[in-house]
């Protein structure tokens, strides 16, 4: 019996977090006021499976809490009341009290209890007035003191249902405490061993609870086969001893021939359910052994923290496809090395194209099990939406668009914050307050829109807000203020909206709680870049801005330009590429020392020339033709002069940090088919490089 | 003589213990590393140049698939340039650092042998003046009538860092 159970916690917490979840967005989905039966079903669910959870782990605080919020529920659930807003209000925090103690819990800490005390006294305020309009049985009040009598009387078809009374049984000793139930088994409606049909359950039995326990809590334990059994509740009265005399004499007298105990039962058959009940039965007889097993391992081990995602099994079939296609192609070129001859050399080229393609799907398809739909991230801002639209008092409608389109995994994590913190902002500073929207003539909701979709090799989310859009005015006026730019300069309006991505911007008049903490755009934009993506804003006055995020499909594979400067071969990050074109050096301008910068088309773009910044080149040399590779990093076109262009493949990106450390300019590594190592060009470090010259920024320093 | 070595041996906690050591040659002097830092033995090939990094990092190179950093012993040591032949060898080295285990390898003329050496026969260096090189060097050692230069694995590939960021002080034990 001594299973170790602690191997399933993380199990456990993974889907008790996502049960929170599944509770949350159904609570936020709902209307109060027309509630349908199927959302409280699947609240009323997530919620029971926490607590049975809970419950088998020994994990009693979560337990025990969420068996007053699952009551009210269950109330709601059968029509004894409806739903109310202050419920929605109640059970939200419930969530989030929940979500608390088990991430507590799940860092191997005792979770907090005060929270839960306050929120459960509100549960039980709520349901201790529902007692007063409605008669309470007086049974309760008897069971609260003593104990119980339950008769449980199957109907046959019980065991074909899935259901096995043993394991109802244990959790009924789990809720009671070992030593304070016993278990008869009824024999009587056992058929003769000829006639007997195994899988039919035959035997009743009379379950005594002798600890003062609320009939509410057996109840669930036996909910789910309310439909297949006959149950009967019955207080028990007096003391334990005199409930137990009573209750082998009322068995006696009922069973006629003598009340069989559980051993006795086994050997009447019905194989699956009897040894069952001995079970609980010898379980139970150690009586008053300190309750140990489920809660050592808790206190004493830190949960490590491994995370995991959950695979569609599409998308494992898919893969184990691919390894056996791979696993064939395999075989057919071994079998073609054993014995090679020329002759056969067009087999072997056949044969590595099957590889090849083998190995790109299966690298497909590996890439895949990482992406999850966005969905992941979004489901968070209902609630968040839903919150600070009550602080600061606005309406505000969320709508989500594209949930479905899939990223990878760790860069659904890392932005996170950054979405956050885009959405807060919108809604702090994007939208008017309810009565400035009337006054210009608006909807009086607001609207926050998160869109995401792929586009080339990349996902787009876009946070867009129908408020007032950015104030150029102030925003310019602030950057003036903060030394950000000088004062009369030629800001293009998109030159002033990506202004408020400058570190130290922030126009909130006021510090609210919300946003303006100073951490502004310019860590969002930084945590973009971070994975190789780009934000930018696009903004109309009046009608509203809308926060525009690219980000790589995945950080493990890049699509990439390969180019060569002298003798080494660097990549480009095909994305940033804007156009290449071949350009001669008198095209080339010098605007100050070493700096250049050359016309194209009707605006100048700053040159670096490659084999300068990595010194690959002495300066005598003169190369005459040169290829010229326009990229955008930073909203900025930079022109990159490099020898040639070679092909463009998928690379798979390595860290040049883990055994070296941050190469300006650089942003990593990767291995190429001939198996020497290309550095990946960090465009808008080299970006940065030539900040000082931009053209719009006359206080610049000099290059260096 | 054997009072003036007492009072430089090394401290109480480190006497006792026996390491082997893999032994290197350059410019005809004996090194040695500790023999568990190292993971493997190679032959040259060219690295990938990094830019901007400093002479004695040749650039990096395709460890089955691991990008490793490759540093020219003889340039951090400040000795004259060799040719890289066909007997030059590349000795990978593996240490902890703060962002776990980094794996680099150090380019030397030779491999020599492997020494089972004790740490109480191991001498410190003599302090020298405004000497870089001295902080990686764990102790001096005679085997065989010959001494072995012992190098610390970690503050050899960990003092890199530092000189990159043209900050390097030497006032460091």
């Amino acid at each position: 019996m001594s299973v170790d159970l602690s191997q399933f916690h993380q199990v456990f917490f993974e889907e008790s977090f996502e049960g929170l979840d599944v509770m949350e967005s159904e609570l936020l989905d709902m209307d109060p006021s027309d509630v349908d039966d199927e959302t409280v079903n699947n609240i009323f669910r997530a919620a029971h499976s926490i607590k049975g959870g809970a419950g088998t782990f020994g994990f009693m605080p979560v337990s025990e809490f969420t068996h007053v919020v699952e009551t009210l529920l269950d109330e709601i659930r059968a029509g004894k009341r409806s739903m109310e807003p202050r419920y929605v209000d109640l059970f939200l925090q419930s969530v989030d009290c929940l979500r608390g103690m088990l991430s507590d819990m799940q860092d191997g800490n005792e979770p907090e209890t005060e929270r839960p005390a306050e929120l459960r006294t509100e549960f039980e305020t709520i349901l201790g007035m529902a007692q007063e309009e409605q008669p309470t049985e007086d049974a309760s009040a008897g069971g609260k003191d003593a104990g119980w009598i339950i008769d449980v009387k199957p109907h046959t078809d019980l065991l074909m249902t899935g259901n096995e009374p043993f394991r109802m049984f244990r959790e009924l000793q789990e809720l009671v405490g070992e030593g304070n139930l016993e278990v008869l088994a009824n024999t009587d409606d056992i058929p003769e061993l000829t006639s007997l049909n195994p899988e039919d359950c035959t035997i009743h039995w009379r379950l005594t609870v002798t600890a003062a326990t609320p009939v509410e809590e057996i109840k669930a334990i036996f909910e789910w086969v309310e439909d297949e059994c006959d149950l009967t509740y019955t207080p028990l009265a007096g003391d334990s001893a005199n409930a137990e005399a009573a209750a082998s004499s009322d068995d006696a007298a009922s069973s006629g021939d003598a009340a069989l105990v559980a051993p006795v039962a086994d050997a009447g058959a019905a194989e699956s359910t009897a040894p069952a009940a001995s079970a609980v039965q010898s379980e139970a007889s150690p009586a008053d052994k300190p309750v140990k097993a489920a809660k050592a391992p808790k206190a004493s081990k830190k949960t490590a923290e491994s995370s995991s995602i959950r695979v569609s099994i599409d998308k494992v079939d898919s893969l184990i496809n691919m390894v056996g296609e791979l696993v064939i192609t395999q075989s057919m070129l071994g079998q073609l090395g054993q014995d090679f001859d020329l002759s056969r050399l067009a087999k072997l080229q056949e044969g590595l194209s099957q590889l090849e393609q083998n190995t790109r799907e299966l690298q497909e398809s590996v890439m895949k099990i990482r992406m999850m739909p966005i969905s992941f991230a979004f489901s968070r801002f209902p609630r968040l939406v839903r919150d600070l639209g009550g602080q600061l008092g606005k309406k505000v409608l969320l709508e989500t668009i594209g949930e479905q389109t899939e990223l990878d995994k760790t860069v659904m994590e890392k932005i996170n914050d950054p979405l956050v913190h885009l959405v807060r902002n919108s809604m702090d500073h994007g939208l008017e307050t309810t009565e400035d929207r009337i006054a210009a003539g608006k909807s009086e909701e607001g609207t926050i829109t998160l869109n995401a979709y792929h586009q080339g090799g990349n996902i787009v989310i876009e946070v867009a807000d129908d408020g007032a859009g950015l104030n150029e005015d102030r925003i310019l006026k602030k950057a003036i203020e903060k030394g950000l730019v000088p004062e009369n300069n030629s800001l293009t309006p998109e030159e002033i909206h990506n202004l408020i991505f400058l570190p130290g911007f922030s126009t909130a008049e006021a510090v609210s709680d919300i946003s303006g903490r100073g951490v502004g755009m310019d860590v969002v934009r930084r945590n973009i870049q971070a994975l190789n993506g780009s934000i930018e804003v696009k903004s109309q006055r009046g009608v509203g801005s809308t926060f525009i995020i690219r980000l790589p499909l995945t950080l493990a594979i890049l699509d990439g330009q390969l180019v060569r400067v002298c003798e080494e071969t660097y990549i480009f990050p095909l994305v940033s590429i804007v156009e290449s074109i071949q350009i001669h050096r008198s095209s080339l301008n010098h605007v100050t020392g070493s700096q250049y910068v050359m016309q194209l088309r009707d605006e100048y773009i700053p040159i670096v020339r490659l084999d300068e910044i990595f010194g690959l080149r002495d300066a005598s040399d003169t190369v005459d033709e040169m290829m010229l590779v326009v990229v955008e990093g930073d909203n900025e076109k930079i022109g990159i002069v490099v020898d040639d262009l070679l092909g463009q493949q998928q690379v798979v990106i390595k860290s040049l940090e883990q055994n070296y450390q941050k190469v300006s300019g650089i942003s990593g590594a990767t291995i190429l088919g001939d198996g020497t190592v290309a550095l990946i060009i960090d465009i808008s470090s080299i970006g940065k490089n030539i900040v000082p010259v931009k053209r719009k920024q006359p206080r610049s320093e000099k290059a260096a | 003589m054997e009072e003036m070595n007492k009072d430089i041996i090394l401290p109480e906690s480190e006497v006792g213990d026996e390491q082997q050591y893999l032994t290197f040659i350059m410019s005809g002097e004996e090194y040695g590393v500790d023999i568990l830092a190292v993971q493997e033995i190679r032959g040259w090939e060219e690295p990938t140049l990094i830019p901007n990094a400093p002479s004695y990092i040749r650039g990096v190179i395709n460890l089955r698939g691991t990008i490793v950093p490759i540093m020219d012993l003889r340039l951090r040591f400040g000795l004259s340039e060799a040719d890289y032949t066909a007997t030059t060898v590349v000795i990978i080295l593996k240490f902890d650092s703060d962002n776990g285990e980094r794996v680099m390898g150090i380019v030397v003329d030779a491999v020599s042998d492997v020494y089972t050496i004790a740490d109480e026969e191991t001498r410190r260096p003599p302090e020298l003046t405004e000497d870089d090189n001295s902080d990686f060097i764990k102790g001096l050692v005679n085997v065989n009538e010959k001494m072995v230069i012992l190098l610390d694995v970690a503050e050899l590939l960990m003092l890199r860092m530092e000189m990159s960021d043209a900050n390097y002080s030497v006032d460091k034990d």
